[in-house]
Order: C-alpha cells, then structure tokens, then sequence
C-alpha cells in the first residue's frame, strides 16, 4: 500500500489557492492554440470547463451521449447551489461554509480542496448571474437565499425548483458561444469507451459515435473526464437513465485510481418505489424539508387502518403522530443531512411504521405550512415540484401527505484526483461528481452544482495550464498511432464479444439484480456478513453475463441495447469494487453506515484513528484490486462525532 | 391494461419507414408511458425482434430529450407534461395508440422515433446566450433586477428545448422556443446589453434551417409541456421590429495590430 | 422578397392586412348608404367622391399595393409553411387550436377569388377595361349594385364570400397584432373579443345590403 499525496499547497487553509494561482505555471496564449484538450461530459462540471477552456484560446473539444449539451443530468437538479455570499447577513462566510461541507462529509473530505470550494463559491453565483440566470429574488431586487440540510444560515441560491436547469443552461449558453467561436467542438451522441495513454499520459480516447456506430479515435495534450456520478450501479436511482460510469470506469482500467467508492448518497426524500417496471426513481427537493415535517404514525394500529384505506392521514390526531426527527434532532429537526433523515426513514419503515401500500414510504406533510404560509406562498415555493408529484401519484400534496422514500441520488465516490483536480494518470484530469474530491462520506444538499461549476469555471483552467505549460512543444497527437490502433481495437473486439446472440436475457435483466444485489447488501445499511454475501452475488451474476446477453441489432447502427450492455459491463465490476470498498471500512461514516459500527443510540460510529483516509483502489486484473490511502490530515477543524441534536 | 400501439418504424435516416402495429398486455395503469414501451421492448428483443428506439433520458420531465408524438398531439393527451411524464392512466384499456416522432424538415428522423435536433443548438449558438467570460463580473447584486421581470424571464427560461413547439405547429415553427430564449434574456439586465444583435441573429438562423413562419394559431402554446406563452413570441418579434428599425448599425472596426 | 427575414414578411403581411380591415371599415360604411331609401342619392355621391378625389386616388394605390403584398406574402408564406414539413403526420394533429386558424390560406384564396369578381364587376367597370353592362353608366354603381343583387345566386356568393372573409379575420385580427408584438396580459383578451365581433360586423354588415335588396324586390 502505497501513500498518496494530494500536492496541496503548503501554508494556512485559507491561503493555499492564492499561493497555489500566484505560483502556477501559464501558457501564452499562442501556444494555448496549439494545444488540444478533450472534455468528456456536458453537465455543469464539462461545460463550464469547455466553455472556460474554450474561452482561454485552447483547441477543445467536448463530448456527451445525449443529443445536445443542454441534457445533461445536471438539468435535473432541483433545490440550489449554496455560496458564502452571506447576503443575509446571519453569520455566513467561506471559513463556515468549508467547516460545515467538511463536518457533513463526516471528516472524510480533504481540507485544502473544500477551502478553496468555499472560497470560489461567491464568484460562481457572480458569473451565474451575469449569464443571465433567473435566481430567486427579493421584491427590491435583490437576491434572496433558501436553507438546506445540514447548514443554520441561509445560503442556497435558486431558481424555483429547477436550479440545475438553469446554471445548466446558463453553462450551455457560454459553451454554445464558444462553439459558435470555433474554439470548442461538439461530439454528441457519442459514447466514450476508452481512454487512450501514450508513454503513460492521457493522450487521447475512443468513441462511439451512437448513430452510425463508428468507433472514433479523438487525440489531444489532455483528457478531462466530467461524467457525472454512477448512482446507476443500484438500476434504480434518480441519476438519468444514459447515466453511466464508463469513461471513469475505464480510466480506471487504465491505472487511475477509483477513491472511496462505497460512499453512497442516499436521497431521503424520493418517490416511493411502485411497482416492478419501474425504471427509474424521482427526487423531490430536500428543500421541501425547509416547510414539510416528516412523520409516520405512532402506533401500529393505524399503520394498519392507513393502508386498509380506512382513514386518511389527516385523520390521525397529533398525539398520534410521530415527528421522528424533530423527536430525535431537536436542534435541526426536519433539516438534518441527508444521510441521518434517510437512516431515520429506513429505521421507522424496518420498525413497521412505514405508510403506503408497499409499507416503504414515510408522510411529509404540508398541511401546517400551508395554514401558516397561505396556499400561494407554498405553490410559489413548491409548484412545480407538487405537479411533478401528483404526475407520478395522482394525489395533490395540497390535500394529503406526500409520501417519500429515500433513494439513491449522488455518488461521492469517484477517480481520486490531486489538488489539481488531476487523477494518478498524468494529464488525466477528473470534475464534478466523477472525482471523489469534496464531499467526504456525504455531500450537503446544494453543494455539488456549487463544486461541478467551481471544478469547471474557477480551478480546472488554473491547473491545467501548469500542466500543458510543459506541453507547448508536445506536437498534435496521431490518432492512427499504434496507440490508437490498440486501444481501438480493444473497444471493437468488446463489443463484439459482448453482442452474443446465443444467451437468454436481456441487459435489463441482469441491471436489475445488479441493482437488487447492491441495494440490499451495499445500501443505506451495510454489514459484513451482507457485503460478503453481495460479492459471492456479483462474482456470479457477472459470470452469466460474460456467458452472454441477448442484444438484437448490429454494431454498427444504432444500438441502445448495446450502448447500456457496456454500461451494465462496467457497473458490475464497479458494484464488486463498491462492495471490497465497504468490506474494508470497517468504521460508520457519513452514507457509509456499518450496523457493526453504530453508537447505543444508533448514530453512526466513527473511528478517526484507523479510517481518517481515502481509500483509492488501483486496478489489478478484473476482480483484484489494491487499496492505496491518502491520509487525511485536519488542521483546520478539529475532528468530532457529527451530533445534529 | 391491453393496448394495441401504431408505432412508426424506420431503420434509419435513409430507410423507408411505415407504421407497425403491436399488442401489448398486462400494463399497470401507474406505470409510466416509458415503462410500456420498455415492456414492449423487452418482449421484442426475447422474441428476436428488434426493439422500438425513442430518445429518453432524466424521465422526471426536465431534460427535453423525450419527444413522442401521441395520438396527434406531442408529448400525449396531457396539457403540461413530456412523454416521460405520462402515465397510462390516462389511456383506456383497449386504446389503440398511435406513436410517431416529430415531423419537421429540420427535425430529420434518425431512427424510428428519434429526431435529430441539432437545429436548436445551432439555434442558441446564433446569440442565445449573454456574451461574459468566465472571471470579471460584478458582484451578484451590483444591479437589481424587478422581481416581476425576473420572475417572467424565469417563466420563458423553463424551456426544455424538447421541440413539442415545433412538432404541435402546422408550419412546423421555432418561434414559442425562439420567443422563450429571447425573452429570457431580453427581460434582465444582463441581457439586454445585445438584445438587438442577439434577436435578429436567432431569427436568421432559424429561417435558415427550415423552419416555418409562424401562423398564431397557438398550438406549440396548447403542447408545451413547460407551459411557454405565446407572449413571448410577440416579445420577440417586438425585439426584431426594433432592433431592425432603430438598432445601431454594427461597425467592423480593424483592429489595429 | 424572399430574402425577408420570416418575421419581416409576417409583419408586412399584417401591417397590410390591418390597414385593408380598416379600407373594410370605410367600404361597409359606403355600402350600408344603399340601405338609405333616397334612390342611391348619398351613396352615389359617395361613390363619386371615392372615384374623383386626389387623396382617395393615393389612396387606392395604397390599398392595391396593400393587397398585392398581403396576397403575395400569404401564398409565399403558406407555400413555405407547408414545405417545413414534408412528411405528414399519419395520425392527424389534434392539439387545441382556434380550428379556422389553420385554414387562413383557403379562406384567403376564397377571398381572393370573390375580389377577382369584384374587380371585373365594378372596379374594371370604372376604369373602363371591361364594358358596362347595357342600359348602365360606367360610374352609375347604384344601378349596377341593384343589378347585381338583382340575382339570388350573385347574392349567395357574396355572403358566402363574407363568411370566409369573416371566418379569416376572427383570426386574423388578433393574429396581426401578436405578429406585431401587441401582445399584453391585460389587454390580449380584449383584443381576441374585438377581433372577433369585429369579423362579424363585416359579415353582417356586407351581407345585409344584398338581403335588403333581395327582400325589398
Ligand atoms: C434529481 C437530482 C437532483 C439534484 N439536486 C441537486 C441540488 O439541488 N443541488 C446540488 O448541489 N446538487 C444536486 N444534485 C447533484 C448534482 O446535480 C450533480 O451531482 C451534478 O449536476 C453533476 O454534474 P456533472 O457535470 O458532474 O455531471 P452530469 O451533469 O451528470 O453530466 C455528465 C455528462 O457526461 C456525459 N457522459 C456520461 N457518460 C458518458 C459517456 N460514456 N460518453 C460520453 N459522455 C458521457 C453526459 O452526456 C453528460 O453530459 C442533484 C442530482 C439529481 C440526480
Ligand atoms: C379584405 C381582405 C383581407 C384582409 C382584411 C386580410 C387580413 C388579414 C390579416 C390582418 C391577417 C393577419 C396577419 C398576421 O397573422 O400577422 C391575415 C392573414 C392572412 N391572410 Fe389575409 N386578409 C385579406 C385577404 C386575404 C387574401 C385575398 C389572401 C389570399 C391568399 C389572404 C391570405 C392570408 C393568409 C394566408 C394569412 C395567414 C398568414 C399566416 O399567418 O400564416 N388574405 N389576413
Ligand atoms: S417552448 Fe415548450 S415545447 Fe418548445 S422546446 Fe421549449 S419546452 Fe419544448
Ligand atoms: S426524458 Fe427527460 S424530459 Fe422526458
């Protein structure tokens, strides 16, 4: 076991970034025309690179599955993107806002690197706006502030309940006029396979163009992967069905390390699962916990006359409600991160306390905020979000309790990258929810739109020039180099192998037990026992499906079946990754929650003396690997056990 | 629910294509439009068929990728939501439904129901967007913004360039996602620095590719399934009125090396 | 023409297309003279005012060049509409639109063909391209209209040629305004309300002269 390093910059927390930008290395700006950078990914991490990369006078050149930019899942994010802008002036400040990213994350985040979230967090909300994005505001104009989970000053920004949709777009836009400036190209619709090194540099990918099925070589001095998370691995998530963890997957393959992959988010506040179809699953806003209470009866009694449908949830008294966590968590109550409310939910429904048909779902009721705020204010807060519900449900929230359920949402795991945002492939560089950089074992609601953007727009195009500063008289890559050519050859000849006629299911089929396995064994609770369990589980399912999956169609055409069968591939042996990850944590941390490693009260038990590190596996063979760590030092914040009571 | 679906089959953009009709049994009324044509999917690829492709991606109604045509209306029976938002509750057993792409010369077919939409991003990359580089803005609050005029840009920046708009409209016109992106901006501050400019390059751009003129009849208004208005088509085209009319004339300056 | 922005030749169109429905205004007023019982006294004297005064002759010309370009434009813009979508629908649109909205090009060419007959009965009689019927002077359109009118089967096609043109500007009225950016919250709904019984005075209103005539025969 090797240590890694993060080169962070030596100094005070707080001066790191200034002396980390004063020392950097530049490129001139001729020679940034010469160099070629790819970005894998269109979400708000890869389009405020590409726009911001483009704008500095690189060749850049971007890519996505989906048919535009403007689809990538960012577009999904609902509640807000936080910044110390302190405009409330209730006490915020970069200092408080890295403190609390680095206690919500459980200790388990590296210092250096949430400072400096925090402290470009205030430009970003700058930029947004100048871009044109409609952030909520105040009547005298100026902007106005939401609370989030696991914060007690006001300092989420949003645009009603499609804040992603709107920095997204704004991104888009900055990324569309440089497209239209020549400096940035689009690859849409393009699957990237794999990543091509030559002399053990990330130099270059392979492709797949999803229309025709051409396999497509594309060089370059640097690779930026911005792929977004791979919550996918559980089947059903509130990630995008196209979510996938590919590129990442197969930089790893290729000697990046994988860091913390067992580290989850699990969403409290979903819609329940309906029904066996199902293919996805759909967040409601945890900003919806600012005006909703959570509760779930106290007696068993009327969990049984809830379901037989014999009274409605508005008839069960107060006195028989139970309000778990404002009873637990006095002090934050409905607000406490996400992963202490989904263990909550889960603890109750366990108990046999749960609501709905299935018994899987918990009441978050607007009926007091509603008679406190008046109809408008809530429609005006919560509008869109009660339509998407009553779409899916057929019940007005307005009138009866929404039922939630947590689900999987984010992954805080992902390519170990430096300080520099670069991954232990040189010139290989890793953003936004694809790096495992900021959130620890749990990510504060509104913190990864602020940590894609700020990847994207404050601290990739400072890094990367110090690396391609020693790349101006690096030629343009051949892509028909012998590199090229193998790696080419490799992603053919698997999906060649890939596409057997001969088996018997489909690629859903095995998604679906993959996500069963990892949802059960790797979920919101894990134990030894059950880990061990899901490996036998997933060395066996990943036996039958190297036997073969029925995929109609050819390999060059348009292939969804195909596309999601390499996906599906690389899930299953990220799955068993995730698994060896949990094994080895042999502590309760933030999503990661051991029932071996729990206090009498049931929180989660923390062993800062063994587990203060990053776990980064390096890939040894299809199932080995090997772990590495990355100490994690704290000089800032002294390291507690997380109490929200 | 049992269902009898027309579905469009074309192999791909150079194919011919026609309507095929399938039956499918045992659907949950909960489930959504997409899980039904999973269902049918899965039942094609074990019987050796070829499944039916339809873009889909967020299915939560946000990212515009889903783009069916339902029984003669985008995005199905219901006002204000995307395909991937439709649930068969709100079919009959025993329905036959008729499922087609979008249909416009700028939207061509690529496979079965997939369109190529590219039009739109040429479209936003013509001027819909503010032109500030990353670093060098002023503070978020330097300049208020009316909470009503932001409030309206929010309401037109929903789109979710899905091109319902397009497909609803019987000449086949951009003008609703258009309208939507000119009025966003030209509605804040920030914005309206090249209102002119921007408005009049859109529209330019979206003659080139095809698009048709708009006739009001309104229809994209009655299938946007973020509910878009009309207005701010008419917002537009009071943009482009005067911006050709009193616009200042853009002088090329040389620079001077 | 064609290099007319799309929106360009749609606010021409509506700009000539408002100015004809006001000349409609000013022509129902002519024509309801008819129903005067002074044997065509006022409407007479109206008519010769309309055909001898200079500024009306600018006018006219206006008026002409107006439904040359409204016509040209409306054919141009149609033919160009029907082209963005070259492959049709199998199963028909049924989103929920004013129906009449999307005939503006039938009704328009009914309209059309109603004017060419227009022309040849009155205006060509005028400038004397085509000769008046015997018994007639060329500027006596009194005896002319009574003529005319004189026949059940003219009469049903002249309203029926106002039901179209009626039918046309239900929408169109409204639709000139949203094509040149009058569209307001508060005042759009007036404007729709307008437009329409506006419509329906024109057709009323034209319709009436040749019943009048019909029934007082
Ligand atoms: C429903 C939902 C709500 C959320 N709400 C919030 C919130 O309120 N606040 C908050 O801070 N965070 C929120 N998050 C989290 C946040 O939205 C994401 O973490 C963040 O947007 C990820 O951005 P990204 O740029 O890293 O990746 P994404 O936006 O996921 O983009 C990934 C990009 O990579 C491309 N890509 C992926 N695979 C391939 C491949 N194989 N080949 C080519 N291209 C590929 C895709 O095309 C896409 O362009 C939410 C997440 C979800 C799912
Ligand atoms: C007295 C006669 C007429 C009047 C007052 C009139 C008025 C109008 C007006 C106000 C509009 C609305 C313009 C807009 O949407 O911006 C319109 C639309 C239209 N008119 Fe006419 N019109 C007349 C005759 C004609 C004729 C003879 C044609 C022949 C083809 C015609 C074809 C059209 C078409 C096709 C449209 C719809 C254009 C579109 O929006 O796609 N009109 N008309
Ligand atoms: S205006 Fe409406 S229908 Fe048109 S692209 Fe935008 S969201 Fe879709
Ligand atoms: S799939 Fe995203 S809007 Fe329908």
């Amino acid at each position: 076991m090797t240590r890694l390093n993060a080169r962070a910059p030596e100094g005070p927390v707080a001066e790191k970034w200034t002396a980390y930008k004063a020392g950097c290395k530049l490129v001139n700006p001729n020679n940034k025309r010469k160099l070629d950078i790819i970005v894998v990914g269109t979400g708000l991490a890869g389009a405020s690179a590409a726009a911001s990369l483009g704008q500095l006078g690189y060749n850049v050149k971007v890519f996505c599955y989906q048919d535009t930019p403007r689809r990538a899942h960012s577009i999904a994010a609902q509640g807000g993107i936080n910044a110390a802008k302190n405009y409330q002036n209730d006490g915020d400040s970069a200092y408080r806002l890295f403190y609390d990213t680095i206690k919500g994350g459980d200790y388990r985040a590296r210092e250096a690197n949430v400072y400096r979230l925090a402290e470009v967090s205030n430009q970003i909300i700058d930029l947004c706006v100048a871009q044109g994005v409609p952030f909520a505001r105040e009547y005298g104009g100026l902007l106005t502030n939401r609370s989030f989970g696991g914060a007690q000053v006001s300092r989420t920004f949003y645009a009603r309940g499609q804040t992603g949709q709107q920095l997204l777009l704004g991104a888009y836009g900055a990324l569309s006029r440089q497209i239209a400036a020549g400096n940035v190209t689009l690859y849409n619709r393009r699957d990237v396979l794999d990543m091509v090194l030559v002399d053990g540099k990330a130099r270059g990918i392979i492709a797949r163009n999803l229309v025709t099925g051409e396999i497509e070589r594309h060089a370059a001095h640097a690779v930026v992967l911005a792929n977004g998370g791979y919550g996918n691995v559980f089947f059903l998530s509130t990630n995008a069905m196209g979510s996938n963890v590919t590129p990442a997957w197969s930089a790893y393959k290729k000697g990046a390390m994988f860091a913390n992959p067992s580290f989850t988010q699990i969403h409290p506040t979903c819609i329940p699962v309906h029904g066996d179809a199902q293919s996805k699953l759909t967040l409601m806003s945890e900003s919806l916990r600012n005006d909703g209470r959570i509760w779930v009866p106290a007696k068993l009694k009327d969990v049984e006359r809830l379901r037989n449908k014999e009274v409605k949830p508005s008839d069960i008294p107060e006195s028989d409600r139970d309000y778990y966590l404002e009873r637990r968590y006095p002090a934050f109550g409905n607000l406490v991160p996400r992963d202490v409310a989904s263990r909550a939910a889960k603890e109750r429904c366990d108990a046999g306390f749960g609501v709905g048909t299935t018994g899987v779902a918990v009441y978050l009721d607007f009926a007091d905020a509603i008679k406190r705020k008046g109809h408008d204010t809530i429609d005006s807060l919560y509008g869109n979000l009660f339509q998407m519900y009553q779409q899916i449900v057929a019940e007005s929230p307005y009138e009866t309790p929404m039922m939630i359920y947590p689900a999987v949402h984010y992954t805080m795991g992902g390519l170990w990258v430096d300080y520099e945002l670069m991954t232990t492939i040189p010139g290989l560089y890793a953003i936004g929810e694809c790096n495992f950089s900021d959130h620890g074992a749990n990510r504060l609601g509104a913190s990864a739109l602020m940590q894609g953007l700020a990847d994207g727009y404050f601290v990739l195009p400072y890094t990367i020039g110090n690396y391609l500063a020693a790349e101006i008289h690096t030629p343009r890559f051949d892509p028909a180099s012998s590199e090229f050519n193998t790696a080419a050859q490799a992603v053919t000849d698997r999906l060649k192998s890939i596409k057997n006629t001969g088996a018997k299911e489909s690629v859903d089929h095995f998604h679906r037990r993959l996500g069963k396995i990892m949802w059960e064994y790797c979920g919101m609770a894990r134990n030894e026992a059950g880990l061990n369990e899901a490996l036998y589980l997933i060395a066996e399912l990943r036996g039958e499906y190297a036997r073969g999956v029925k995929i109609p169609g050819g390999v060059n055409e348009y292939n969804p079946e195909l596309e999601k069968a390499c996906r599906v591939a690389d899930f299953i042996d990220l799955g068993e990754l995730m698994v060896r990850d949990a094994l080895q944590r042999s502590e309760s941390c933030g999503g990661h929650f051991r029932e071996e490693y729990q206090t009498s009260e049931g929180e989660a038990l923390r062993n800062d003396d063994e587990f203060a590190f990053v776990g980064a596996w390096e890939y040894k063979g299809r199932d080995a690997a090997q772990l590495h760590r990355e100490e994690l030092q704290f000089k800032e914040i002294k390291l507690s056990q997380r109490s929200y009571k | 629910m049992n269902l009898t679906l027309k579905i469009w089959r074309q192999k791909s953009a150079t194919a011919e294509g026609q309507m095929v009709s399938y039956d499918v049994s045992g659907i949950s009324a909960d489930s959504s439009f997409f899980e039904m044509l999973d269902t049918l999917n899965q039942k094609l690829i074990m019987s050796g068929g070829d499944p039916v492709s339809f873009d889909h991606d967020c299915r939560e109604g946000i990212c515009g990728t889903c783009s069916l045509y339902i029984n003669g209306r985008p995005h199905g029976p219901e006002k204000g939501v995307t395909t991937c938002q439709l649930h068969m509750r709100s079919f009959k057993d025993g329905d036959t439904i008729h499922i087609e792409p979008w249909r416009a010369r700028a939207f061509p077919v690529i496979s079965d129901l997939i369109v190529d939409r590219s039009a739109f991003d040429k479209i936003i990359q013509a001027g819909g967007y503010v032109s500030v580089n990353t670093g060098g803005v002023p503070d978020a609050n330097t300049i208020p913004v009316p909470k009503e005029k932001s409030d309206e840009a929010f309401d037109a920046a929903t789109c979710i360039g899905c091109g319902a708009c397009v497909a609803a409209c019987s000449n086949a016109a951009a003008m609703l996602f258009i309208g939507a992106k000119v009025s966003h901006l030209a509605l804040l501050p920030q914005g309206q620095v090249e209102a002119a400019k921007r408005v009049q390059q859109m529209v330019a751009c979206m003659d080139e590719l095809g698009f048709g003129n708009c006739s009001n009849t309104y229809a994209c208004e009655a299938e946007c399934p973020k509910g878009i208005s009309v207005s701010n088509i008419a917002r537009m085209n009071r943009e482009f009125l005067s911006a050709k009319l009193f616009a200042e004339k853009e002088k090329i300056i040389q620079d001077s090396l | 023409m064609l290099l007319y922005s799309s929106i360009t030749k749609k606010v021409l169109m509506a700009l000539a297309g408002l100015f004809l429905v006001t000349f409609l205004c000013v022509h129902l007023g002519i024509n309801l003279m008819l129903l005067k019982g002074d044997g065509g006294l006022m409407f007479s004297e109206a008519a010769t005012f309309m055909g001898t005064n200079q500024v009306i002759k600018v006018f006219e010309i206006v008026l002409f060049a107006g439904f040359l370009l409204h016509i040209l434009f409306g054919i141009l813009v149609s033919f160009q509409n029907r082209a963005a979508r070259p492959t049709a629908y199998a199963c028909g649109n049924s989103s929920e639109t004013s129906f009449f909205s999307k005939y503006m090009f039938h009704t328009g060419i009914i309209v059309f063909i109603f004017l060419v007959l227009h022309f040849i009965d009155f205006y060509f009689i005028k400038i004397g391209i085509v000769a008046p019927p015997p018994g007639i002077a060329s500027h006596d359109f009194y005896h002319r209209t009574l003529l005319l009118f004189s026949s059940p089967w003219y009469s049903l096609l002249y309203i029926i040629s106002f039901l179209f043109l009626g039918i046309h500007l239900n929408h169109a009225i409204q639709s000139g305004f949203q094509t040149l950016g009058w569209n307001h919250s508060k005042y759009m709904d007036a404007v729709k309300f307008i437009g329409s019984a506006y419509s329906l005075l024109i057709t009323v209103g034209f319709s009436i002269v040749p019943l009048y005539i019909l029934l007082s025969k």
